[in-house]
């Protein structure tokens, strides 16, 4: 088990070492594009132009440029953002993490609870009116666009009816740290979570019954019936766990995703300046050392939900501890 | 008696129409009496025991007739008092045993489980009793075995712990559905070796599931062969074997080969194959593939008549 671990630990290294190089080699050794140029920014001047040449070692082999990046970055974590008045990419980033984790967190707790939920009693009751609604009402879910629900749950909530008494706890909208303040911390979050969620819901809840029906067809699960027990725990005990492996490889992929950015939609509607929203407007300016650091910590989020996955795997399913 | 089975009918509704399974068996099993049930794939000799165990879950069939269980009747019992029943009293094997166990839980676990869903029993009384039943289907080290997880074991040890799992409560009736059809041969003589002492020991009365004439010859008192949903003949074993009368049996027993004398260049095969449940020819079923048939078959469904050593067939009454 320990060697497990630490065999997925190192071909995690392995792929972020890959993806690091990859995104090096995508934005610093195209042809015919100067890297130093766009650190710069537009309308640098010479000097700076030098500095910033010298300093990732432009000047020098690419081997070198990539290990002075790496090191910016994981080391001394002093990378400058010259497009964005001097900014610190580090701690910009630092400072982003706590907010998307937030928010996606809070969503896939509500949306992973909510769906299982959904999930089992829709396949329970199958083909009946009740399985029939919440289908219909997960197709809803999955047909609404954050961008459109999120400014719909805005409206709702922070003008139209935000002076009736279902809505006046809704705060304005922006994020506030957890450690200053927990309360306005989970209020500001709610709405965004919801709205967040109410894809994945429908994704979940839908992919959950059809897996729960698919095993309700397994030999195993006559063999449950003959054994005199009740449909109950014939769904809890024998149908629910590998039903469930479908459900933790989307939610791997799912999570890693939006950890990594793909919050953005929630995160502009909302006002919050996670991940996603740094992510966005690094690409926006082309500013490169901000999207070297946005993406190596994406795809950090994206390898270690993945390696997750696969441990969870293992819990699931005896027949996958074979070595 | 055991069990006592009337007229029992199940049929599906299809989108290609309605399909009668099972068209009116009746028969009767005593106490640890070992019946044996023969048929090709489709001719309903497994939905009938099914229908038994009250396993036919598909919304779409109906079953009528009558099913008594030591004088009580199964059908239309509520689902919440066959559940006693099942498991505990009536017990039942499965072809594949690859498939018959759920794989992410140990063997241990899942006997317990049936144990403990029918006597209020601790989980440690459950487990010796597990450990027990291992060491009886022959586990060479059962307390080991208790912890394995199905895929850790062969088919054949599978079998066994499905078997040791279906014994757990002493079941007055075991139903057997080909559980050695999925077996290489050994491991078969093994399996068979096994229901017969478990028999003699537990006492329990068996149907015996089988399109293997081996295995009936080997193992039952009685027989009972099938053909699209009718019964078509019964009787004891050696009545069966040394007197056949339907001229499926005897089709049957011809496409066995010979152990003595002179191999035949080619094994007699019954020609054409079991009729579409949907489309079954008028009057007898078999009548297209039987080798004797007159004008009478084709007018009506010969009946089985009530004699112990019985075949629906308008030539044996005739004769």
């Amino acid at each position: 088990m320990l060697y497990a671990i630490l065999r997925r630990f190192g071909q995690m290294l392995f792929v972020m070492f890959g993806i690091s190089v990859i995104v090096f080699l995508i934005f610093f050794a195209t042809p015919g594009a100067d890297p130093a140029a766009r650190i710069a920014g537009r309308n640098a001047s010479p000097e700076v132009l030098a500095a910033v040449r010298h300093s990732f070692g432009f000047d020098q082999p690419l081997y070198v440029q990539y290990t002075r990046m790496m090191e910016k970055i994981f080391v001394t974590g002093d990378l400058t953002s010259f497009v964005n008045r001097g900014w610190k990419v580090v701690p910009a980033v630092m400072d982003s993490i706590p907010v998307t984790l937030s928010l996606v967190f809070g969503a896939a707790v509500l949306w992973v609870v909510v769906s299982i939920v959904i999930g089992i009693v829709a396949a329970a009751t199958r083909d009946s009116w009740l399985d029939k609604l919440l289908m219909a009402l997960g197709l809803l879910g999955i047909s609404m666009p954050v961008y459109w629900l999120g400014e719909v749950m805005n409206l709702i909530t922070q003008s139209r009816y935000h002076d009736s008494w279902a809505f006046s706890w809704v705060p304005p909208l922006g994020y506030k740290n957890f450690s200053d303040d927990p309360k306005g911390w989970f209020l500001t979050l709610v709405i965004p979570w919801i709205t967040l969620a109410v894809l994945y819901i429908g994704i979940y809840g839908r992919v959950l019954r059809a897996a729960i029906i698919e095993s309700m067809q397994e030999d195993y699960i006559r063999t449950a019936r003959a054994k005199g027990l009740s449909e109950t725990r014939i769904l809890f005990r024998h149908a629910l766990r590998t039903s469930l492996i479908a459900f933790v490889t989307l939610f791997g992929l799912d999570f890693g995703a939006l950890v990594g950015g793909s919050a953005l939609l929630t995160e502009v509607v909302f006002g919050l300046h996670g991940i996603g929203k740094l992510t966005y407007d690094a690409l926006q300016n082309l500013d490169l050392p901000m999207i070297m650091a946005t993406v190596m910590y994406a795809s950090m989020f994206v390898v270690i939900a993945n390696a997750v996955v696969d441990f969870v795997y293992i819990l699931l399913d005896p027949r996958l501890r074979a070595s | 008696m055991i069990l006592s089975v009337r007229d029992l009918r199940v049929s599906f509704r299809t989108h290609d129409g309605p399909v009668r399974a099972i068209d009116g068996v009746s028969f009767n099993l005593e106490e640890s009496e070992i019946l044996g049930v023969v048929g090709e794939s489709g001719s309903g000799k497994t939905v009938s025991l099914l229908a038994v165990m009250g396993l036919i879950t598909d919304p779409n069939a109906t079953i009528e007739g009558s099913i008594r269980y030591k004088g009580r009747e199964l059908v239309g019992l509520p689902p919440r008092e066959l559940r006693r029943l099942r498991g505990n009293e009536i017990a039942m094997i499965f072809q594949d045993p690859m498939t018959a166990l759920t794989p992410v839980y140990t063997i241990g676990w899942q006997i317990a489980e049936q144990i403990r869903a029918h006597r209020g029993v601790s989980k440690a009384k459950a487990m010796e009793r597990v450990e027990q039943l291992l060491a009886e289907v022959n586990f060479p080290n059962p307390h080991e075995a208790m912890s394995r997880y199905p895929h850790q074991l062969s088919g054949g040890m599978r079998q066994r712990a499905v078997i040791a799992m279906a014994l757990s409560c002493d079941p007055a009736l075991l139903v057997a559905d080909e559980p050695t059809t999925a077996l290489d041969v050994t491991v078969q003589a093994g399996i068979l070796d096994l229901v017969r002492k478990l028999r003699a020991k537990h006492k329990s009365a068996v149907v015996f599931i089988t399109h293997d004439m081996g295995v009936v010859s080997e193992l039952a008192d009685r027989v009972m062969v099938m053909y699209a949903g009718r019964v078509v003949e019964r009787g004891t074993r050696s009545e069966l074997f040394s007197d056949p009368r339907h001229p499926y049996t005897r089709a049957l027993l011809g496409s066995i080969p010979p152990l003595t004398g002179q191999k035949p260049r080619r094994l007699p095969a019954i020609p054409g194959s079991p009729p579409s449940l949907l489309r079954l020819p008028q009057g007898c079923a078999f009548g297209p593939r039987c080798p004797v048939r007159y004008e009478p078959c084709e007018a009506g469904k010969p009946g089985l008549g009530s004699d112990a050593h019985a075949a629906a067939c308008f030539r044996v009454a005739q004769a």
